[in-house]
């Protein structure tokens, strides 16, 4: 959050180093039900970044001592693949990972019906193959869509993006650049359809008016966010349709 | 009283089905009179009072009654443990399975079903807190000796079924097969003829993929008078089907 600035991250006319306007989001792709042997599955490209998410279950826990009577416990792993950033990233959960992983985690169960599925488990397993800044909010994006996939009941999908400040501008999508040299960071996630936010985490300073400004900013690009997770997830029993009718 | 949504479109979670007092049936929860969608599925409307939801992917949960298909997996000293592909393991004890009194020491349980075994059972008992409770001591149930074995999504056994049988009727009329369906996803062919038995397992992988268009039966139709003027047609596709095991 602090540090020299080695490039100017906001030119004269408001134009980010990636070329995007402040309330731009990066080149968002989503693909859905690419591994076979997984429940459900969701890969998603967020500018640079590159995210594969498997889902199991709701499926028998183990070991036994973490079962829970009346509902489904739901385990979340994010990791970072050795090479998914410029220094070789050591293969095992740094600290950071383990809370993102928690983070994660509470940032979809509100969002699962937990209760319907007693004495089970349903597992994440969030991958970064390439990281850019935003993989949080690319990761509960993708992850649950690939609940979704997996047939498990959601009250909605979630879709998260961030607000950032750079020169005292508020920005949506930090890249990570942005993220690493610009004055705050605020990820937000939410249950689009309902209205409801489940992730809500803030680290720089924001004044009460640039709070509120962020969050209007981060519900506008949020929707858009969740048109293209809804596309996704569509598109492939559309796909059969359109086969099937054609060749009819 | 509005209904969002169009007859047979494909909808994902949280998507809002209608607003007011409608009729409902699937999964689908209600929030200030709102009905939204808990999973990807299909709508259909009927005479614009009733909504029904069909799930297009999801797991099998256990209910009293049911036919299943299950694997042993575990020879205990009063009973097996059998996966009947859910998340729940199911218990099928000695007493469900001889009528007679029986000695646990003298017996020896492996000798009457072996691990790998497949059997066709019906829930006795299943209430979450326990692990679902399995008998074959009824008739038409047992150890499967022969026929081919297709596992489909469970939520699709309906279709595999039809309007009060209309698509199993057809299978069976059509290519001189019988079919043992549990609602658990799996489904045993027995035919004669194994070329018979490879075509229906073509076609019940057909339903299942394209179960959400209209005019299946049709299509199935069409399909299985086509392969069987086409010999040739329908064997050089038959390797590449997955979720298919042959008994015996």
């Amino acid at each position: 959050m602090s540090g020299e600035k080695p490039v100017k991250l906001l030119d004269e006319k408001g134009i980010r180093t990636d070329g995007r306007k402040p309330n731009e989001l990066r080149p968002l792709k989503i693909q859905v039900g690419l591994l076979k042997n997984a429940d459900g599955s969701a890969y998603i490209e967020l500018g640079r970044n590159k995210i594969i998410v498997a889902v199991y279950g709701p499926r028998e826990a183990h070991p036994r001592h973490v079962v829970i009577p009346d509902r489904a416990i739901v385990r979340c792993r994010y990791h970072m693949a050795p090479f998914s950033v410029d220094e070789r990233k050591s293969p095992g959960f740094s600290r950071r990972e383990i809370e993102l992983s928690k983070v994660i985690r509470e940032a979809l169960e509100p969002a699962i019906f937990i209760e319907e599925f007693p004495r089970t488990a349903i597992d994440i397993f969030i991958e970064v193959l390439e990281a850019d800044g935003g993989t949080r909010t690319a990761s509960i994006t993708a992850a649950s869509v690939a609940l979704a996939d997996a047939g498990i009941p959601l009250k909605d999908l979630v879709a998260a993006t961030a607000i950032g400040k750079i020169n005292g501008q508020l920005v949506i999508d930090l890249n990570g650049l942005e993220d690493q040299y610009g004055e705050g960071d605020m990820p937000i996630a939410m249950m689009p359809s309902l209205g409801q936010i489940t992730l809500l985490q803030a680290d720089g300073r924001f004044s009460g008016e640039e709070f509120e400004e962020g969050l209007k900013m981060a519900i506008n690009a949020i929707k858009k966010i969740y048109r293209i997770q809804k596309e996704a997830l569509k598109k492939r029993y559309l796909e059969i349709s359109k086969e099937v009718l054609e060749s009819e | 009283m509005t209904i969002y949504v169009k007859s047979k479109q494909v909808v994902i979670p949280g998507e809002p089905l209608a607003y007011g007092r409608y009729e409902y049936q699937g999964p689908i929860y209600i929030v200030r009179q709102r009905i939204y969608s808990k999973v990807i599925g299909i709508v259909e409307i009927e005479d614009k009072k009733k909504l029904i939801l069909i799930p297009l992917k999801g797991k099998y949960m256990p209910r009293e009654g049911d036919i299943v298909i299950g694997k042993i997996v575990d020879v205990g000293l009063t009973g097996w443990t059998v996966d009947i592909n859910s998340p729940y393991k199911a218990v099928l004890p000695v007493s469900e399975v001889l009528s007679r009194p029986t000695d646990a020491v003298k017996l020896d349980l492996s000798k009457l079903l072996d691990i790998g075994d497949l059997i066709v059972a019906k829930i006795l008992a299943f209430d979450y807190t326990r692990d679902p409770l399995l008998t074959i001591k009824e008739s038409k149930l047992g150890k499967i000796t022969k026929g081919t074995l297709v596992e489909i999504t469970p939520v699709k056994i309906p279709r595999v079924i039809g309007k009060k049988g209309s698509m199993i009727n057809l299978l069976k009329n059509m290519l001189h097969v019988e079919l043992v369906i549990g609602k658990n996803g799996r489904i045993l062919v027995v035919g004669d003829d194994p070329l018979m038995e490879a075509w229906a397992v073509m076609a019940i992988k057909k339903i299942e993929r394209e179960a959400h268009i209209p005019g299946l039966t049709n299509r199935i139709k069409k399909f299985l008078s086509k392969v069987k003027t086409d010999k040739k047609a329908g064997l050089s596709s038959q390797g590449n089907i997955s979720g298919v095991k042959r008994v015996k």
